[in-house]
């Protein structure tokens, strides 16, 4: 896959929240039909890139870049007007609302002249359909509540809605970490093909199987600084892991376990099976 | 790009779109308790001319605190200062007239204003306290009653104030709040012996009071704005998840001080109804007012969560608590018995929303 031209860009970008430093000095690009995975623990600062990315925060120093030109961010609708959608956690869907209702909340459809200026279901339904098609979720009928789609189906159909409204970088924070394998498997599929469409996308995470087979690069990240940004050839899975469980923590973990795991020194007449 | 709809699966059958519809419950309701009077109270006089006008104008005077109750619960509050706002509203019209010397008709406008204030201060301290909309407006609802009887007593030395309409009784405006309509109508029916006539031969009632126009008006007008409106479609998304609207660009605080608005203005309109019809304020009018509403809009399948109902369903709740309260009073039993009924209703109702919304949300 050849990635295009870098679309954004941080350079050296800071942000302390009074004397706490929430990330340091961080610079990564992304191009379009690129993939970067933002890797790191709890705490580790993503939260803060993305934030800064979506127009919630402003830097502290540093600059960020828009097609290779700086750009201050006033409010989140200012960074999706640049094309800039970022689909949280939290899915910013309704459950109790239907597809097509969902997929324009906000930016509603409508024709006629005031006062009988009205909500255009039509189009609504009609492009909700399209878009599910090309996704691949099969729906009955575009009025059904999103609340009977699977987890993977929603976060699809919320990232379906951030391209259909113009974006051209999509930030996904924790897309899969609340899914099965093969929710998760659906919703990374979906990002392959928003990649394959020319989309830049930043692609959060803390789980490393589902980051590695779709990343192209890894940027990861711990208590608020870069620990390298690596192409997909450079780095193993298992490297990737092992990075950013931070090393020694991990071996620490490790050889706790093995303590519990040691049979007991001697025969234990007293002791019933242990407790699970 | 062509469609790729799969023939595996059936297209939603008419049936199984109706059952989704949230008013289906209180429409089973509303034909269950008129089945269920017609057997008991069949012969009394409930279904005569009177006694339906009676059903409709209780239905009519509820139903419009109860349509933007709804469309406020389904945007996910609750007002509970609209029983007082009546009481209020009431008094502002008669001292307005009898205190201030005003005209009716702009007492009745300086009262709709207060209306205004009084939903954008309710809306405005919920949003800026955090707190949740029911305390905001059980504070307000006090308030309010006591500062309508405080100064009520302190101007007037009572707390009633009489003769508000004389001298106005045949103005267009009058008559717009408190006239009775299709007068022709019911005389044509009674001349056909469709309605049974007085000894006299006139109509044993004027006509339907124009407050049923105005509940099917207001009536039809929420269920457009809900239903065909971009307006609506934020309504239901600030009530269904508040984070996820605000995260796309819906204007939540626009969107609920808007609703809280319609809630007072709905009881100011009530208020401007009663007064005109009986003649007189009283500071107590509209006590309990704010459950009733909240009872029709439950009925009517509206959520307490928020994010789901419908103004059709709390047109129904409505007219189930005509029903009710008339037929209750045509059986002979005891009206006390009124508010047994009244909350046992309210209980099934929101057994079955749930139940119905969990069938709406169940993965397929």
């Amino acid at each position: 896959m050849n990635a295009g031209d870098v679309v954004i860009e941080m350079r050296d970008v800071s942000r302390n929240f009074g004397s706490v430093r929430a990330i340091e000095n961080i610079t990564l690009q992304v191009r379009a039909g690129e993939v970067l995975c933002l890797l790191g623990d709890n705490g580790a600062g993503k939260s803060t890139i993305i934030k800064i990315l979506s127009g919630v925060f402003a830097p502290s120093s540093g600059e960020l870049l828009l097609d290779g030109r700086p750009i201050h961010f006033q409010s989140p609708r200012d960074a999706l007007d640049n094309g800039i959608a970022t689909v949280y956690q939290d899915l910013a869907m309704v459950p109790l609302m239907s597809i097509a209702r969902n997929f324009f909340m906000g930016r509603e459809p409508v024709k006629g002249a005031w006062p009988w200026r009205h909500f255009d279901h039509g189009l609504a339904n009609r492009v909700a359909a399209e878009e599910m098609a090309k996704i691949g979720i099969r729906i009955r009928d575009p009025g059904q509540a999103v609340g009977t789609l699977s987890g993977g189906e929603r976060q699809c159909v919320a990232i379906a809605r951030a391209v259909h409204f113009g974006a051209r970088v999509l930030i996904l924070d924790e897309p899969t970490s609340a899914l099965g394998v093969k929710q998760a498997s659906m919703v990374l599929r979906y990002i392959a093909k928003a990649r394959a469409d020319g989309l830049a996308v930043i692609f959060i995470t803390h789980n490393v199987n589902h980051a590695y087979p779709v990343g192209d690069r890894f940027l990861l990240m711990n208590r608020g600084r870069s620990m390298g940004s690596f192409r997909k050839g450079e780095i193993t899975n298992a490297e990737v892991a092992t990075m950013m469980a931070g090393g020694e923590e991990l071996r620490a973990l490790e050889e706790e376990l093995a303590e519990f795991a040691r049979p007991p020194a001697g025969p234990r007449p007293d002791a019933a099976e242990p407790p699970l | 790009m062509a469609i790729a709809i799969d023939d595996r699966l059936a297209p939603t059958s008419r049936l199984t779109r109706l059952m989704r519809r949230p008013e289906l419950g209180a429409l089973a309701g509303t034909i269950l308790v008129i089945a269920a009077f017609a057997a008991l109270a069949g012969h009394t006089g409930l279904f005569t001319a009177r006694g339906l006008v009676n059903v409709f104008q209780i239905a009519a005077e509820l139903g419009i605190l109860a349509t933007p109750t709804a469309l406020l619960m389904i945007g996910g509050e609750f007002d509970l200062s609209i029983g007082s706002t009546i009481g209020f509203a009431g008094v502002v019209i008669g001292m307005g007239v009898t205190e201030f010397g005003l005209p009716l008709w702009l007492a009745i406008l300086v009262a709709f204003a207060f209306a205004i204030l009084i939903g954008y201060v309710n809306a405005v301290l919920f949003i800026k306290t955090r707190l949740p909309s029911f305390i905001v407006t059980l504070a307000a609802m006090f308030i309010l009653r006591g500062l309508t009887l405080a100064v009520t007593r302190g101007v007037t030395g009572r707390t009633q104030i009489p003769y508000i309409t004389r001298g106005y009784e045949d103005t267009w405006y009058v008559d717009l709040f408190a006239g009775t309509t299709f007068q022709g109508l019911y005389r044509w029916m009674t001349d056909i012996g469709f309605i049974t006539a007085r000894p006299d031969g006139t109509p044993p009632v004027a006509g339907l009071p124009v407050s049923v126009l105005w509940w099917i008006a207001l009536t039809a007008l929420a269920t457009w704005v809900l239903l065909n409106t971009r307006f609506g479609n934020w309504i239901f998304a600030v009530g269904g998840d508040e984070n996820a609207a605000r995260n796309v660009g819906v204007p939540v605080a626009r969107v609920k001080i808007i609703l809280f608005i319609m809630t007072a203005l709905g009881a100011t309109l009530f208020a401007t109804i009663q007064v005109l019809t009986v003649g007189s304020a009283d500071t107590l009018r509209g006590t309990q007012k704010e459950f009733e509403a909240i009872i029709a809009a439950v009925i009517g399948g509206c959520l307490l969560t928020g994010g789901y109902g419908s103004a059709i369903g709390a047109a129904f709740g409505a007219l189930i608590f005509g029903f009710v309260q008339m037929g209750i009073f045509y059986t002979g039993i005891d009206t006390d018995w009124f508010k047994v009924f009244l909350g046992a209703m309210v209980l099934i109702a929101v057994l079955f929303n749930n139940y119905v919304r969990r069938k709406a949300t169940e993965a397929r």
